[in-house]
């Protein structure tokens, strides 16, 4: 077996909140493979967004490492991290803000190669012309217009290609499709698939929306106040959460058919603040197995068989 | 049957915008009764955000509404000022989307639901905390006292939901119109609200219109739904009927587009193609004709009325029905 494109180890982020540290990601070891898709899910504030730019160096990490294709991201300078970055690419939540209002389209999706030192024009078009044919959108039509003319779901389109025109190796999704609507979404989620096959691409796919989750990803890693929860083969994890976490967020996700009737008690409760995380398990607050010993003790991470892994003293499955 | 307590009748909505007049709203006609849920289901910009500003009497000032909005037997388009502002609270209120724009932040949590309080019920600044104090532990805050101290940024958005909904629910309305309630919230932390909003809607046999792009928040939660496209209801059934039964191709599109938790991975996901059509340019005929894999040249010649022609208990606009 070949080593992972992207392998994260013991990754910890800290941000200074008044005085005190707030650990947006502790302690967090995962890896993706080459050609792989790992959904990354976990609710608002746990960590995922954080993690994925710790990944890209946007962020530094204050532990930890970050290997890419064999390489230590965590220690390279500006200048060989720039270097780096056109084989690693992001791709945003909000398509509209994430694009230079005042900037043509063209313009736009180019400037990555201009960055790069493509000083060759006529190859640069044709290069924006090849990825916006690939991604939907027509270059006669598109190419001098400004953002304000397109919609979300075009908008997200122009993102993909821009991420695209470097051929990177990974592109990490950070809620590609939330803020778009519900038939924009599947084209968006369709043409991420299509660009993955065409282009050869690794994924690491950040979202809250564990269905939009599953439709794309190989694997899946649930985090929980900045701790990984549970990491797996999605068909296991889906159909036999070992983490009660993971089985509260597939509980509340609204099923469209009327005969189903809605979870009629979800926990009450929040994530605590991470300011403040619980001792032992961090999800202890919320679950409805806890224990003593979730108090008291930490739960590593465990081989549970079949590829998945939890960190639960008290799984739910022990497949 | 009872009298509806709700019944829009043919309410348009009309925008003067650069490019020429929008109908946001177009010829939309629904009712609810006490007690009762109905869920109102679209895309961005397909109106339903419109329609219920026009139920509210919100809209822009530019905007131009026709038709009429009777509420207990009056008509709101029609009524003063005045007379609006004492029916919002004690008749009709509201929980928006965003609830850190909904709540001022320079106010506390208690200052803002006393003043409701004392305004609409005439109550006295003790007995007004008392009770805002008690509405805030009915809608699941703990420690509600220490809460009516704090300002909105120092909640969580569920939280601040949560207080949006005291406040609305402090005068007992008869209509609760909640317009994407939880979209900016966790799943987890939707499931609560909705679970929330279902609660006290039974409790205090409260009529409710539930706003929402998600077809599965209208599933479990509602007795009827609206399903609006381009301004105009294109199917309306009781819950269950609909879900088993769709006869407008644009709803059996929204549902089939959601990825699904029973589909293996990398399944490609059936997309509606295309995007909603221009509002400033209405199209003659059927408005989701050119995303439509059922469309034909009459879908282009004109439009489908909104009918029951086989008295099934379901309408939907559509000339070729599924």
């Amino acid at each position: 077996m070949s080593a992972p494109l992207l392998s994260v180890e013991n990754l910890t982020v800290e941000y200074a909140v008044g005085g005190r540290s707030l650990f947006a990601v502790s302690d967090v070891s995962l890896h993706v493979d080459r050609g792989e898709t790992l959904g990354l899910v976990g609710e608002s504030g746990c960590g995922k967004s954080t993690l994925g730019r710790a990944v890209l160096q946007l962020r530094k990490p204050t532990g930890g490492k970050v290997l890419f294709d064999g390489t230590e991201l965590t220690t390279l300078d500006a200048a060989a991290m720039r270097r780096m970055r056109k084989r690693l690419q992001l791709i945003f939540q909000d398509p509209i803000a994430s694009l230079n209002p005042r900037r043509r389209i063209g313009d736009i999706i180019a400037e990555p190669l201009i960055i790069v030192g493509v000083t060759d024009k006529a190859k640069r078009d044709a290069k924006v012309r090849e990825v916006m044919t690939a991604v939907g959108l027509d270059p006669d039509v598109a190419m001098d217009r400004l953002p304000h003319e397109f919609s979300g779901g075009q908008c997200q389109r122009i993102c993909i290609a821009r991420a695209l025109i470097l051929e990177p190796e990974l592109v990490i999704c950070d809620e590609p499709v939330s803020a778009l609507d519900v038939s924009i979404r599947a084209q968006i989620l369709n043409l991420l698939e299509e660009m993955k096959r065409r282009y050869g691409l690794t994924l690491l796919f950040i979202a809250h929306d564990l269905a939009v989750v599953k439709a794309v990803s190989d694997r899946i890693a649930v985090m929980y106040l900045g701790k990984l929860c549970e990491v797996g083969p999605t068909e296991t994890v889906f159909a036999r959460p070992a983490h009660p976490y993971t089985a509260l967020l597939l509980e509340a996700i609204p099923v469209p058919d009327p005969t189903v009737r809605p979870m009629a008690n979800i926990p009450i409760g929040e994530p605590p603040s991470p300011l403040a995380p619980p001792s032992g398990c961090r999800f202890r607050t919320r679950c409805p197995r806890a224990d003593a010993q979730c108090a008291a003790q930490v739960p590593e991470l465990r081989d549970t068989g079949g590829g998945r892994f939890a960190a639960c003293h008290h799984p739910l499955t022990n497949a | 049957m009872s009298e509806p307590l709700l019944s829009i009748e043919n309410v348009a909505v009309e925008l003067p915008t650069p490019r020429g007049l929008l109908r946001a709203v177009d010829g939309v006609d629904l009712k609810v009764e006490a007690g009762r849920t109905l869920g109102v289901v679209g895309e961005s910009g397909c109106g339903k955000t419109m329609l219920s500003r026009a139920i509210l009497q919100l809209l822009p000032k530019r905007a131009a509404l026709t038709g009429r909005v009777m509420l207990g037997g009056r008509d709101l388009a029609r009524l003063p000022a005045e007379a609006l502002r004492k029916l919002r609270g004690p008749e009709l209120a509201v929980v928006f989307q965003d609830p850190m724009t909904s709540l001022n932040p320079v106010l506390t949590i208690g200052t803002q639901i006393v003043e409701t309080l004392q305004v609409h019920l005439g109550l006295s600044s003790i007995a007004a905390t008392k009770r805002g104090a008690e509405l805030l532990a009915a809608v699941g805050i703990p420690a509600p006292e220490q809460r009516l101290r704090q300002y909105p940024h120092q909640l969580s958005g569920g939280m601040r939901q949560r207080v949006a909904i005291a406040i609305a629910l402090s005068c007992e309305p008869k209509l609760l119109i909640a317009d994407e309630p939880t979209t900016a919230l966790d799943v987890t932390v939707q499931a609560q609200i909705l679970d929330l909003l279902a609660r006290e809607q039974q409790r205090r046999q409260m009529a409710m219109i539930l706003i929402t792009h998600d077809l599965g928040v209208v599933a479990g939660r509602t007795d009827e739904v609206a399903v609006m496209y381009a301004g105009r209801v294109v199917e309306r059934a009781p819950t269950r009927q609909l879900f088993a039964r769709m006869r407008m191709p644009y709803t059996e599109a929204l549902l089939a587009a959601i990825p699904k938790l029973d589909t293996p991975p990398h399944t490609p996901l059936p997309a509606i193609a295309g995007r909603p059509p221009d509002p400033t340019r209405p199209l003659p005929g059927c408005s989701f004709a050119p995303r439509c894999r059922y469309a034909d040249d009459a879908c282009e010649a004109a439009k489908p009325p909104l009918a029951d022609p086989e008295k099934a208990g379901g309408l939907y606009a559509c000339w070729h029905p599924l």
